[in-house]
């Protein structure tokens, strides 16, 4: 029997699903994907509040639907904790009522102590009287965790928990979350559209786009190595090319890719036959910028040149577009410290030398007849 | 003082509220609810009596009910009286021409709650009985409140409708509007000022209170 949470979910419409995850008990899934693209409606159809066309959910072995079977378990029956992305508080009852709802199978003498001691783990403890409008946004949001934990759910459902608060509390929240997590026996699924979110918090990350789930895995290994051009622009990588592949060396664990007359070393893909075209990417955190004035060591690997042809400062950070070999073509983009910036006098017009780091050039398929801009 | 047409009056408003209340609760609740095909055509038969000269109403009402209707026969069969011109056949004319004020603000009142609301409710496990008892009954208490007043007030001041099923029998179907007009075609303005001052003080005794306390709600949920 499977443990956690197995979620399987097609249909053409009227929002077309093709959908496939898993989740561990103490696991964190972050599912994210632009607006639209299915996130709530996949926490809907596994809370039972939306029945998909085909399709199966088991959570610890247990089925709550399975369509070709004709079951689905409604939505007061499956033991789910769901964190709507308004809250969905009950507006007339305070924050220990709100909670207690959630608790109606345990015996009445029980429910408020119990309460009490949900609330008071939300570091809600004094203000339990309080009806939702007279807390604040990260308040409403610890009671709405609150009241999903006392249900004492199978799987706990956040549709993007901490969109609704401002910046200083989502931080907070964010460390908050990361602490409830190390007690929670439970699979947890993270609906967002933040990467960095996901990066912070999840176990694993799945890309959702129109429905479909792209690619699973370990959010970082997601995010800089992504199966398809697809899965490369929803988790934001700007610098996607084309290349021809030359070669692989086997002994410097190195496939030499030829791009716009450059030989360029990459990790070692051998999916990928000498003579084939592919796609190629590299996260902004593997371009290193050379030091103008002292050059080192570290410059002879996969150096590239050009001239920088946009230069905007963002807060502590500058952010290049860098023309390699030519205006025409689709530039290079990389953000450097402010501090760096200044010391080595970079601004539009400046030529800069950088370094392609080869463990951060990864290949897809060129292939990719979804790609809506195809890159050079 | 009319004090019979005054008590009629109220016994006539109460009974009305009460019969309406449940009807209004689970139709307001339904339609708000669920969509389905010739929803707008259910809500301009409901909605009709808002716009029907209340003569025109109370003719069919009156044709409905009548000793030559399946209705009015059945009735006189189990009951052994006409329905018409009865205080049975008024409340039966005062229920259906109160529908729209009873069900439109009980069906906005729970249109009001935000989906998400009963989905929450859903997954903590609350029956369905309990989320309208706990949750959807409260949250549409201001709508609830205000059909209840509408009806009631209106009921107190209908006029042709009872004029036209019940007649004017003292103590059975002579409401107070009907005292009223009654006092007035008898030249006895005096009588009519009064029991007119009586319903007014009424009318707006039920409508205060019913703005007061949904003021109160407001304040108290949005803090």
């Amino acid at each position: 029997m499977a443990e956690g949470i197995r979620v399987r979910l097609r249909q053409r419409g009227p929002i077309p699903l093709d959908a496939t995850l898993q989740c561990a008990p103490g696991e964190v899934l972050a599912l994210v994907g632009p607006s639209g693209s299915g996130k709530t409606t996949v926490l809907r159809a596994i809370a039972g509040l939306l029945r998909a066309a085909a399709g199966e959910i088991y959570s610890n072995g247990e089925c709550w639907f399975d369509a070709q079977r004709g079951i689905h378990i409604e939505a007061r029956r499956r033991r789910v904790g769901y964190v709507f992305q308004n809250y969905a508080l009950f507006p007339h009852l305070s924050a220990l009522h709100n909670v207690m709802e959630a608790m109606l199978d345990r015996p009445a003498a029980e429910r408020e102590q119990r309460a009490r001691e949900v609330l008071a783990r939300v570091r809600l403890a004094g203000l339990e009287d309080r009806v939702p409008a007279a807390l604040s946004g990260g308040q409403q949001q610890r009671v709405a965790v609150a009241r999903a934990l006392a249900r004492e759910p199978q799987v706990l459902l956040l549709d993007e928990p901490f969109s609704a608060v401002d910046r200083a509390t989502r931080q907070r929240l964010y460390r908050e979350l990361a602490e409830l997590r190390r007690d929670l026996a439970m699979p947890v699924i993270l609906v967002t559209h933040d990467l960095d979110e996901a990066l912070m918090l999840a176990d694993q990350l799945c890309v959702l786009h129109q429905g479909r789930t792209l690619q699973a895995g370990e959010p970082y290994a997601v995010m800089t190595r992504p199966d398809s051009v697809e899965v490369a622009q929803l988790v934001g990588l700007r610098n996607v090319f084309r290349a021809g592949v030359v070669g692989h060396d086997e002994a410097r664990a190195a496939t030499i890719i030829e791009w716009r007359g450059h030989r360029l070393e990459a990790r070692l893909q051998t999916a990928f036959a000498p003579g084939v075209q592919v796609t190629w990417a590299i996260p902004q955190g593997h371009i290193v910028l050379h030091r103008r004035d002292r050059p080192s060591r570290g410059e002879r690997e996969n150096p590239v040149s050009g001239p920088v042809v946009e230069c905007v400062q963002l807060g502590e950070n500058v952010a290049l577009t860098v023309a390699v070999n030519g205006p025409e073509r689709p530039p290079l983009f990389l953000t450097v410290p402010a501090h760096v910036a200044r010391r080595n006098d970079i601004a539009a017009g400046v030529e800069i030398g950088l370094s392609l780091l080869a463990e951060g050039i990864h290949l897809m398929p060129a292939d990719d007849s979804r790609t809506p801009a195809k890159p050079r | 003082m009319d004090w019979s047409a005054l008590t009629l009056s109220l016994k006539l408003a109460a009974w009305t509220v009460l019969i309406l209340l449940p009807l209004g609760i689970w139709t307001g609740h339904a339609l708000a609810a669920l969509h389905f095909r010739g929803k707008a055509w259910v809500e301009a038969l409901l909605a009709l009596p808002l716009v029907l000269p209340p003569t025109v109403l109370g003719y069919y009402l009156l044709v409905a009910m009548g000793g030559a209707s399946p209705v009015g026969q059945f009735y006189e069969s189990v009951f052994g009286k006409p329905l018409v011109f009865s205080f049975e056949g008024l409340l039966l004319a005062s229920v259906i021409f109160n529908i729209p004020f009873a069900i439109q603000p009980m069906q906005r009142g729970f249109e009001a709650i935000a989906p998400e609301v009963r989905d929450a409710a859903a997954c903590c496990g609350l029956t369905r009985w309990r989320t309208l008892w706990r949750i959807e009954l409260p949250l549409a208490w201001p709508g609830i409140l205000s059909a209840v007043v509408l009806t009631f007030a209106h009921t107190l001041g209908e006029f042709g409708v009872v004029l036209m099923v019940g007649g004017s029998i003292p103590g059975e179907t002579k409401t107070v509007a009907i005292a009223i007009y009654d006092r007035v075609q008898a030249f006895d303005t005096s009588g009519a000022g009064v029991m007119s001052a009586v319903l007014l003080l009424i009318s707006l005794v039920a409508i205060g209170a019913a703005y007061f306390t949904n003021a109160r709600s407001r304040i108290k949920r949005h803090g």
